[in-house]
């Protein structure tokens, strides 16, 4: 006869629960034991922390931690439904509410916390609930279903992800708080404020520093509203309750366990009880640093913990950070360390924002360690951050919570981290686990990073190789900038060659895609005159890689008409030019726009007109404004020296040099420019890819700027230059941004994302590190010798010209769909004629 | 060889087929006032679409790029860049739409 396997009981099928069964079956443990769960729910574990996502369409399946057919492969007995009634230590057994009787050889209790909820009358009425299962959600939006007002007590994190709920719910929606600020144990004052405000501009009403002190009712017994300890009483149908929660320690207290003054079952730091066969882990375990742990990453850390001392393994927890970063509402909030700078001699470096809702604070030593922070509205330096707590970072901490373009433009990668650093709190996984892996499915599946909360993804990401697959898209596992590579060293100029010949095995032969057409398109259109092919982008089967804008050689606009942009350098233009546009665009009924960069755009030309526009316009002496490419775009200028009387050098002049040497120069991003004649930089050149403000001394130059959706200010590269000092920085910041950026990277991000940043880039294109500069500007001089007009060699070619008719079966018939409506003055395309005649369903 | 679509009427011949650049496409005007987007892929296949852009309305279908999903030619929209299977009109980026498409053949010009 065999001996029984030895018998565990496990209390709580919870997230620690969960965790504990999946830490015993990767050591094996489950092949040497007998294994029961009893679970007090109805469903086996399911993921707490992301519980509200419940209500943005997370189905309870979709939260569940169990992964299919666990329980039966590692035979584990599990119990829904049933939870524990007693414990007799002495006879070492666990009796169950439906009876049962479980005899143990050795028992964890993982029972969790329950809500507390604050001894006011009222608060069992219909309509009050807590915020910590399944079940209550599903009760919340049940009764929320007929109700139009709801409260939250409680302004914490649970509290605050419970008041969105609510309103995600469609409640008018107020939090009471008791404490004097929002969060008050994650975040200090500045950032309880920043939260306030951002939270309010949602239409959510707070509280703070009252009370709840009592719930009204109606005559129907249910919840009417509340009365708070100022004196005052709100209107409320229904009351959450989220005022902080107490660990489930009455099973160990009736069975004579030793537990805290404060409650929680009192573990050592190999989380066993005051009786040795009796574990106790996760929420409701005071753990040896006196503390009581409300967060998924300490629980889980104790379960693995009790798992390695089950098989006689050496590991301890004494404690845990309380590193939290949530989304709450929308807002990013984060705090990790010593967050409330509680050490002494501590420092504080505080970056404020209050427009935008936006306050960090980083709390550092004396000498320079970095203790711990709180950063709300903007969170996304948490990744980084929360990793370096305890060492002194690389770059002074300021820079790394400064926006982009305030102060020195210093990045730190998550390259400079240490190979300790623990990059996933929840699963305490250091970089050098991270980096072991190729993928981020790997990594999952390895270490559990990043299948927590979600903070580390970002981190973990940029720590993965290229394995993470940086390909272009489905046809190409290169880069851009690696792509640029083979086609410039193999002198590939056909798509056709670069796809089957270096493109993903399953992709070769085929018709490659929509994203690396035009991207082969421009980076052979960039080399061109260096590869010795045909400059000219519409070409045989280069024609085929162009985005419609670059092949009609106009910009495709909503209605299916094309606009047309002639180039006007500089921004100077005569009188005899601008009467030949306004005669273009009247002749042919166009709408004509000052655009932002000292252009005139004629807009709703068809496809038909776009020749004989253009022939007018060239024979009037204007080139292409390449509008419609990712392209240089246009270089802007003030009047300078010439007419304004600040002035202190010829803006104009620059300008227009600088436009007609750049003109037609593909790149992976459209590119802008503008040239200031005096600090007072009336051009606004800051704001542009490369732009030049005079000085008494010559030219400063300055990159990686834009406007957009996400403004930065270039960075100064260099000072008082001479005209063709400051032509040949341009000439290789060009051509080394068009080698080595991403498709569709403005320079801006690619400054960014530039390991070393400015000083690295200062370093290739001025002190020329790489050895690269002979070769840049040769590109460039390749590049404006061999510049012709893209509209002019068309208009020569009547074989090009055939693809400018509407139809290919009726060439002189208009697009009749292309109609326009009058509006002051001018016309504007007539969205009625498109109406969709209703798409085949 | 000519490209010839079937519409109610009967087979109507658009255009040559060297008049087309393989991954390019052309719009055809079809006698009930309707387009067509007609193109040929990298092996010389021709297809023909609904010329009109379900989610914009403008007709621009003829105007995309092309492409390879599992081993099927699609073309891109040009305004919005959803993709439209060649063989069977379906979107790609949402399930709900699709295009029509027409039977197209090459033969030699009569
Ligand atoms: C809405 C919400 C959001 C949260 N967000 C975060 C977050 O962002 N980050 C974070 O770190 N933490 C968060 N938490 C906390 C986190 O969910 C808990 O720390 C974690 O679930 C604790 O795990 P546990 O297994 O100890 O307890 P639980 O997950 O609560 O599991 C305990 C289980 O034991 C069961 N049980 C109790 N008594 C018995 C009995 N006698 N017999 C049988 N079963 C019993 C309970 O029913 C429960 O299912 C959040 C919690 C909530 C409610
Ligand atoms: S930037 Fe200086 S030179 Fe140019 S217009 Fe403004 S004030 Fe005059
Ligand atoms: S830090 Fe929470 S999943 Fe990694």
């Amino acid at each position: 006869m065999t001996e029984p396997l030895p018998a565990i009981v496990l209390i709580g099928h919870g997230m620690v629960g969960q965790r504990y069964l999946e830490a015993l079956a990767e050591r094996g443990a489950t092949a040497t034991h007998r294994i029961t769960v009893l679970c007090e729910e109805p469903r086996p574990a399911y993921d707490r922390v992301h519980l509200t996502s419940y209500f943005s369409g997370s189905t309870p399946e979709d939260l569940s931690l169990v992964p299919d057919g666990f329980m039966e492969r590692h035979g584990i007995a599990l119990h829904l439904d049933d939870p524990a009634e007693s414990i007799d230590r002495d006879a070492r057994t666990v009796t169950s509410r439906s009876g049962h009787v479980f005899p143990y050889d050795v028992l964890v209790l993982a029972t969790g916390s329950f809500p507390f909820v604050p001894p006011v009358p009222g608060k069992d009425a219909p309509g009050c609930f807590v915020y910590r299962t399944i079940e209550d959600l599903l009760a919340i939006e049940e009764y929320a279903r007929t109700r139009t007002a709801g409260a939250v007590v409680g302004g914490g994190l649970l509290g605050l992800e419970a008041a969105g709920a609510l309103k995600g719910l469609g409640l008018a929606t107020r939090v009471v708080e008791f404490a004097p600020r929002l969060m008050p144990v994650q975040v200090d004052e500045g950032g309880g404020a920043a939260l306030l405000r951002t939270i309010e501009s949602m239409g959510l009403t707070v509280h703070t520093g009252v009370g709840t002190q009592e719930v009204l009712t109606g005559e129907d017994g249910a919840v009417t509203g509340m009365r708070l300890s100022d004196g005052s009483t709100v209107d409320t149908e229904l009351v959450v309750f989220s005022a902080g929660v107490r660990p489930r320690d009455g099973l160990a207290r009736d069975s004579g366990l030793d537990v805290g003054e404060r409650g929680g079952i009192a573990v050592d730091s190999r989380c066993r009880t005051s009786d040795p066969r009796i574990y106790a882990i996760g929420e409701c375990a005071l753990a040896c640093d006196g503390r009581v742990y409300g967060l998924v990453a300490p629980g889980y850390e104790m379960a693995e913990t009790a798992a390695e001392d089950l098989l006689g393994r050496e590991r301890e927890f004494t404690g845990a950070d309380l590193s939290t970063k949530l989304k709450l509402l929308g807002v990013d909030v984060a705090s990790f360390g010593d967050a409330h700078g509680t050490s002494p001699d501590s420092l504080d470096v505080v970056w404020s924002d209050s427009r935008s809702g936006v306050y960090k604070k980083l709390v550092v030593s004396a000498d320079g360690v970095l203790l711990g922070g709180v950063l709300v509205g903007d969170a996304d330096a948490y990744g980084l951050l929360r990793p370096l707590t305890g060492s002194v970072p690389p770059v002074a901490p300021e820079q790394l919570v400064l926006p982009a373009g305030l102060g020195p433009a210093t990045q730190l990668g998550p390259a400079a981290l240490p190979d300790t650093a623990v990059i996933c709190s929840c699963h305490n996984v250091t970089k050098k686990a991270i980096t072991a892996c190729a993928t981020l499915p790997e990594v999952k599946k390895c270490t559990k990073a990043g299948t927590g909360c979600g903070g580390c993804l970002k981190v973990i990401g940029q720590l993965l190789p290229a394995a993470a697959d940086k390909g272009l898209c489905g046809c190409f596992p290169y880069t851009r900038a690696e792509l640029y590579e083979i086609v410039r060293t193999r002198r590939l100029t056909s798509y056709r060659e670069i796809l089957d010949g270096h493109g993903r095995e399953e992709a070769r032969g085929g018709e490659g895609c929509e994203v690396c057409k035009p991207a082969v398109g421009s980076v052979i259109a960039s080399l061109a005159p260096t590869l010795g092919a045909s400059g000219y982008v519409l070409d045989g089967e280069q024609a085929a890689l162009q985005d419609t804008n670059d092949h009609f050689l106009a910009n495709l606009q909503r209605n299916g008409s094309y606009s047309v942009v002639p180039r006007i350098p500089g921004g100077e233009i005569t009188p005899d030019k601008l009467i030949v546009i306004g005669e273009v665009a009247r002749d042919f009924g166009l709408y004509t726009k000052i655009t932002g960069g000292q252009r005139i755009d004629l807009f709703g030309a068809s496809v038909d007109q776009l020749p004989r526009i253009w022939a007018r316009l060239v024979d009037a002496g204007f080139e292409s404004g390449h509008a419609y490419g990712k392209a240089l775009r246009t270089v802007k200028s003030c009047v300078g020296q010439t007419w304004c009387r600040y002035g202190v050098q010829d803006s104009v002049r620059m300008a227009i040099d600088l436009e007609l040497r750049y003109r037609g120069l593909r790149a992976p991003h459209k590119l802008k420019s503008a040239v200031s004649g005096c600090t007072r930089e009336c051009a606004e050149a800051q704001s542009k890819d490369f732009g030049i403000i005079a000085t008494a001394n010559g030219w400063n130059l300055y990159v990686g700027g834009n406007g957009g959706a996400v403004p930065r200010h270039a960075d100064l590269l260099a000072q008082d230059l001479s005209d063709a000092e400051l032509v040949r920085l341009i000439d290789r910041f060009l051509m080394f941004y068009i080698r080595t950026a991403d498709r569709l990277e403005r320079t801006s991000t690619w400054l960014d994302r530039l390991e070393g940043g400015l000083d690295h880039l200062r370093d290739v294109i001025v002190h020329d590190s790489l050895g690269l500069c002979a070769e840049l500007e040769a590109l460039m001089a390749d590049h404006v010798a061999h510049y012709r007009d893209e509209w002019a060699e068309t208009l020569r070619d009547p074989e090009r010209m055939r693809r400018f008719v509407s139809f290919v079966n009726a060439p002189g018939a208009p697009d009749p769909t292309v109609k326009f409506v009058p509006e002051r003055d001018q016309v504007k395309p007539d969205l009625a004629v498109l109406t969709v005649g209703g798409p085949v369903r | 060889m000519s490209v010839e679509l079937r519409v109610a009427e009967g087979w109507l011949t658009v255009c040559e087929l060297s008049s087309l650049t393989p991954g390019r496409g052309v719009a055809a005007l079809l006698p009930d006032g309707s387009q067509a987007a007609v193109f040929l892929d990298r092996a010389g296949r021709p297809y023909a679409i609904g010329n009109q852009d379900p989610f914009t309305g403008a007709h621009v279908l003829s105007r995309g790029l092309l492409g390879w999903a599992a081993g099927r030619p699609f073309v891109a929209s040009p305004l919005l860049k959803q993709r439209f299977d060649l063989e069977s009109g379906r979107c790609l980026d949402d399930e709900e739409v699709a295009v029509r498409t027409y039977p197209v053949r090459t033969a030699a010009a009569s």
